[in-house]
């Protein structure tokens, strides 16, 4: 794969709600990101823009934020998904000949929405709507079919919030930064069991913007260009009833794909940092295990070890994660922007030393049902 | 452009106003099979998928997870993009894209709607600003009535202009293409005598709502190659979307989106002489008045010319240059696949496999998109890997 570089990135304060508009968020990320790598918006040759109708609650969505990411100057697209989706989709642009400098922006005001409302829409119409699965409820038969099958225990997805809301007091952005207890995270009131509060990731609004570039042209424009090494995205199966809740094979085919195109062959030793799509406390675990951190099942045990802490050896989520700021996909290109401020020495009070190859994940769907892996290096 | 890209499979379904067969999931899975037949591939060997539709016509939401089971996206790349009417351009330009990158040898774009499972102008009317235009924004048909309106008041085109583009495209889907809506065959008076719906666009002149899918295959050079003798090669892709206010649109006699993405497409196919250089046309005609305002955005005819150009019969089947063989977007209109099905059947006449449709030795054609607020899409494709 060619060489592009990621040149410019750019988020909001993650916070409940925003009075800015979807459009003034997304300009804010527009301008900061353009200043961020040193360009003016005439510079940008194209643009992906990443909406969702349901979370905006419009029909043609992207049109809400065509004026303020500039996207009705240049050829344009809009991803629906994830924002790492839309990351990829901008990947693909400049690989393909056609375009320079590719912005990617994503952003969300979900406190706008009514989110049981709009997850539940992601079920099927006719045989589990009515049920009233949405992204919690469902999330909660995955962590207890995983806990079921693994042995893994509350407390050890307990740790994981504990872990991401401390390393988010150090990250400006967060929208939940504060010290809790493993033990304050098990009182907490129940959602769906076994998932309680403060093992949910917040109704954050928010944006981020990502500038990518040509090798030549990233060179030129920016002294630190973080390179894209690799990218990899999978589906599994639609139906919950399809799937083994517990196991996580999409993101091991993702994370596979990535890996060979970045020559990792063992993640632990050659990935320095990871941000990952932890919308809930015991997905963070599940991920580990779907990116090859640790054998199936594993997960708990590693995160007994303190490996994934700050100190460890191989801190995740640094920024907080998903769980201390969650703006629908923003997140996914939010950890893309996190991994380049690690890869750049300017992640600050969350700065992990020496990073010099990062993992940056996004999820789709119910229960992780896809998954988009992106390796970035030096 | 550093790497060639060929569509080599095209499939759909038999479009109709309401499919009460199947679910939505199988509708898409016919619109595959028969790609991967045309090809006489399997799913074994589609690498990545693109699939895009409007979410408020059937209100599922996160289609690419949804879709799987009838996508064959179980454990395959697969990603949704969506940009409201031009979705189906939008995706198969995401699927060249795809190929394109070299990350991805072959792949599976599809578009779909179900139009019949919502109210097509209820969800549309949520396209526009909720606080300043949604309260009298009332689908697509006024804005492109207004469209009509100020090109008949600044060129002299009449009502009966937009008659002829509706007879031509209705009449060719009733005679050349099984697998359209609408077909019948009707004629100028026919239309206009039609219920205005909103003036000057009379009912024969609109399209209708339909329920469909369409599959298209994009393979990179090589892949291409190995897959068919002749695919048909994109040469050129463009798209804009310049306006975004509902009042931006309404008093536009053209259509600078198209104008603007056309530009785009042709220079990077190398067409200079587009009347000349192009042997057929599936353009995303949403009411037959544009199929006359149009014309001159394409650089088909001079500022104006649109009126004379449909007039002299050279955009029938058997004229200079046939536009909509298929019957069209007046035929056929499953939203989400009504872009792709302009570069399926596009793409169709360049591999000379179009049947019925087929213009007789055509090379080069374009296909469009339109949709969002005057927002273009534009495809160029030949059976020539590049032009002299």
């Amino acid at each position: 794969m060619e060489k592009v570089g990621i040149i410019g990135v750019a988020q909001t304060k993650y916070q409940r709600y925003n009075p800015a508009s979807h459009a003034e968020l997304a300009y804010e990320v527009t301008s900061k990101a353009l200043e961020d790598a040193g360009l003016t918006i005439d510079d940008i040759d194209n643009t992906v823009t990443v909406c969702n109708d349901f979370w905006d609650g419009r029909t043609i969505s992207s049109m809400t934020i065509t004026e303020a990411t500039g996207s009705h100057k240049s050829p344009t697209t809009n991803v629906e998904g994830d924002g790492t989706y839309g990351a990829l989709m901008g990947l693909m642009r400049i690989l393909s000949g056609l375009h320079e400098i590719t912005l990617v922006v994503a952003q969300s005001k979900i406190s706008e929405g009514i989110p049981s409302v709009i997850t539940n829409a992601m079920f099927d119409p006719i045989y589990e709507r009515m049920l009233g699965l949405d992204a919690i409820n469902s999330a909660a038969l995955q962590m207890r079919s995983y806990m079921s099958k693994y042995g893994v225990t509350e407390q050890q997805c307990a740790k994981i919030s504990v872990k991401n809301h401390k390393n988010a007091k150090a990250n400006p952005y967060a929208h939940l930064a504060m010290d809790i207890t493993v033990d304050d995270v098990l009182k907490s009131r129940v959602l769906a069991d076994p998932i309680k509060l403060l093992d949910a990731s917040p109704i954050s609004d928010g944006a981020c913007a990502i500038v990518m570039a040509r090798e030549r042209t990233a060179k030129r424009k920016h002294g630190k260009p973080i390179w894209i090494k690799g990218v990899g995205h999978c589906a599994d199966a639609y139906h919950l009833g399809d799937r083994d809740l517990a196991e996580v094979d999409a993101l091991a085919s993702a994370a596979k794909r990535a890996y060979k195109m970045a020559g990792i062959r063992s993640p632990l030793k050659q990935i320095d940092v990871a941000e990952v799509y932890d919308a809930f406390s015991y997905m963070e675990l599940m991920w580990m295990e779907g990116l090859g951190f640790c054998d199936r099942g594993k997960a708990g045990a590693m995160v007994d070890s303190g490996l994934t802490e700050m100190n460890g050896a191989l801190p995740v989520n640094p920024s907080g994660g998903v769980l201390s700021a969650h703006a629908v996909q923003v997140a996914g290109l939010a950890r893309i922007a996190e991994a380049v401020l690690q890869l750049r020495g300017e992640a600050g009070g969350r700065q992990v030393d020496g990073a010099s190859t990062a993992l940056a994940h996004g999820i789709e769907g119910a229960c992780g049902q896809g998954h988009c892996v992106f390796i970035l290096g030096k | 452009m550093k790497m060639l890209v060929g569509i080599v499979g095209v499939g759909q379904t038999h479009h109709r106003s309401k499919n009460t067969d199947c679910n939505g999931q199988e509708l898409i899975s016919i619109a595959v099979k028969r790609a991967l037949e045309s090809a006489e591939l399997t799913m074994a060997d589609i690498d990545a998928i693109v699939i895009g539709n409007m979410d408020h016509f059937e209100s599922i939401n996160y289609v690419d997870m949804w879709s799987v089971d009838g996508s064959g996206g179980y454990m395959k790349p697969i990603m949704k993009v969506t940009t409201g009417g031009t979705t189906g351009s939008a995706i198969g330009h995401a699927g060249f894209y795809h190929a394109a990158s070299g990350l991805f040898d072959t792949v599976l774009v599809i578009g779909w709607e179900q139009n019949s499972e919502s109210d097509t102008t209820a969800a549309i009317s949520t396209c526009f600003d909720p606080i300043t235009e949604r309260e009298y924004s009332a689908g697509a048909i006024g804005p492109l009535a207004a469209h009509y309106i100020a090109y008949m008041t600044k060129y002299g085109a009449t009502e009966a202009d937009a008659a002829l583009v509706s007879v031509r495209d209705h009449n060719n889907a009733a005679l050349y293409n099984g697998y359209a809506h609408l077909r019948q065959t009707i004629t100028v008076e026919d239309v206009m005598k039609s219920a205005y719906i909103s003036y000057p666009i009379k009912l024969l002149d609109i399209c209708p709502r339909s329920d469909g899918a369409c599959a298209v295959i994009f393979a990179s050079e090589r892949k291409a190659k190995k897959i068919t003798d002749r695919p048909a090669w994109i040469l050129g892709v463009g798209d804009c979307h310049i306006l975004v206010h509902l009042a931006d649109g309404i008093g536009l006699a053209n259509l600078p989106s198209l104008e603007i993405a056309a530009r785009q497409a042709y220079e990077m196919a190398g067409i200079t002489d587009p009347f000349n250089q192009i042997d057929v046309a599936e353009l995303y005609i949403p009411a037959s008045t544009a199929g006359v305002s149009w014309m001159e955005a394409l650089g088909l005819c001079e500022e104006g010319g649109g009126p004379r150009l449909v007039r002299s019969g050279v955009t029938n089947m058997g004229g200079k240059l046939p536009i909509n063989p298929s019957g069209g977007v007046l035929a056929t209109n499953p939203i989400g696949a009504t872009g792709l099905l302009r570069i399926g059947e596009a793409a169709l006449q360049v591999m000379g496999k179009a049947e019925k449709k087929q213009v007789e030795g055509a090379k080069v054609a374009v296909a469009t998109g339109f949709g969002g607020c005057f927002w273009s899409d534009i495809t160029v494709l030949s059976s020539l890997p590049r032009l002299d």
